[in-house]
């Protein structure tokens, strides 16, 4: 590693005097790369201080624009950032508050792209804002062997936790399974104290940093709970479960349910959108969900047939695959493929708005 | 014998309250206290697939007896960010 230089010596100098990071320390910090899922309540002051504090690569992964409502709480965005990507917004103010530290822009994670992601970095710091996202990560950083810094906030209450250190259990020792879709008000309905996130995601940046600088004692074991309103902390031990379907001692896959989006789903696939993603890097696999016999009178090239009255049963042929866009003639019948296959646990599945004939008329442009 | 249950996140709002004393036979557990609960309150109970329980502050299984005077926490996920 090389030595730090006069402004990084002046820059972290309330660092360099601490026994316990020094230059070493720091030069550490500088050589770590940190994913920070979500740019929201949470996010915003973990990266904010894991910027300042001089971490050498922060990854940013969210898919959503800055609305108005975010700025009661995501200390990222500004006023003038309403309608920018939140990864754009913050690599801005995190490139402002220190431009020594590289930011990587990645848009929303799902199960194609999570395990990817997740290898890339030494810690995994979890501000998402939905359960989908929360087994994706905690399941992918287990089998990453990386460290998974919990926190999760509801009202006037947060927790924070680190998950998956050796020893140490995940979060499915303690949730094994997702809660079933429609209890849970995690969107815009049960509210939350604007300073909350603040709290919860501060702690989890110190967890960040004391794991990258190997100080002190790691959150693993306990999760700690934080009640404004009380305005007290409440710590619960937790053990590695060692039934648990993700960590333990016989992991399970097959029963490693990924809960719906606790939002709303996507909403259907343009045909420009999905031509778009068919000509990326990752394409998705095409799925017909007509009869056979509309199949055979013609469909998009690649496409499997899959009948809508089938589907339930074949599931397990699509459950090992990345991401799906099912189709049918008008676009009726694959938003309820979408559907079952999204309760079905497939993190990612889309439809295809107006179906083959929209594809069509789309021209052959259309046609890869 | 007596145990002190505290409920925590969106618990707290669908129980109404942060803590109750409940009243409970001997070999009592957690199971069988949360069944006291959706007693009185039958639209508690789609919660227990996903909820985790905890007796004096430590996370525990749903069948281990509790003891009078245990304090005993129930936790349903919490997702928001």
């Amino acid at each position: 590693m090389s030595e730090l230089s006069r402004s990084e010596r002046a820059r972290y100098a309330r660092h360099l005097v601490l026994p316990e990071v020094g230059p070493e320390g720091q030069q550490r910090l500088r050589a770590g790369r940190v994913l920070v899922v979500g740019a929201g309540g949470l996010g915003s002051p973990a990266a904010l201080y894991l910027a300042a504090a001089g971490v050498g690569r922060i990854g940013i992964a969210d898919g959503d624009q800055v609305e108005l409502s975010n700025l009661q709480r995501q200390i990222l965005h500004t006023d003038a950032d309403v309608g920018r990507s939140k990864t754009a917004s913050a690599r801005a103010a995190l490139q402002a508050r220190n431009p020594l530290v590289e930011v990587e822009e990645l848009g929303r994670l799902d199960a194609a792209t999570v395990a990817d992601a997740v290898e890339r970095f030494d810690v995994v710091v979890d501000g998402s804002d939905n359960f989908t996202a929360r087994y994706l990560l905690n399941d992918a950083c287990v089998r990453a062997g990386r460290p998974y810094v919990f926190g999760a906030v509801h009202r006037f209450q947060g927790q924070v936790a680190v998950f998956g250190l050796a020893g140490g259990p995940c979060y499915r020792c303690l949730h094994p399974e997702p809660p079933p879709p429609g209890l849970v008000a995690s969107c815009a309905e049960a509210g939350v104290l604007g300073v909350l996130p603040g709290v919860i995601g501060s702690l989890q940046a110190a967890e960040a940093l004391k794991l990258l600088l190997g100080l002190g004692e790691p959150l693993s074991g306990r999760m700690l709970i934080f009640d404004a309103l009380a305005a007290g902390f409440d710590e619960i031990a937790l053990a590695r479960d060692p039934r648990c379907p993700a960590c333990g001692d016989a992991p399970r896959p097959e029963a490693r349910v990924v809960p719906l989006e606790a939002c709303a789903p996507p909403p259907p696939l343009s045909v420009h959108e999905l031509r778009r993603r068919l000509a990326g890097d990752s394409p998705p696999a095409l799925v017909d969900v007509r009869t056979p016999g509309e199949h055979a009178l013609g469909h998009l090239p690649g496409s499997r047939s899959i009948p809508l009255d089938e589907l339930e049963a074949r599931l397990e042929e699509l459950r090992a695959g990345g991401a799906l866009v099912v189709y049918c003639q008008s676009g009726v019948r694959s938003a309820r493929a979408a559907a079952l296959l999204r309760s079905a646990g497939l993190a990612s599945v889309s439809d295809l708005a107006g179906g083959y004939l929209a594809w069509q008329a789309a021209g052959p442009a259309a046609t890869p | 014998m007596q145990v002190r249950v505290r409920f925590f996140a969106s618990l707290r709002d669908a129980a109404g309250r942060a803590e109750q004393v409940l009243e409970l036979p001997a070999g009592a557990t957690p199971q069988t206290a949360w069944e006291a609960l959706c007693a009185e309150r039958p639209e508690l109970g789609p919660r227990r697939a996903s909820l985790a329980a905890a007796v004096n502050r430590r996370y525990g299984r749903f069948d281990a007896p509790l003891a009078d005077g245990d304090e005993l926490a129930f936790l349903p996920p919490v997702s928001g960010g």
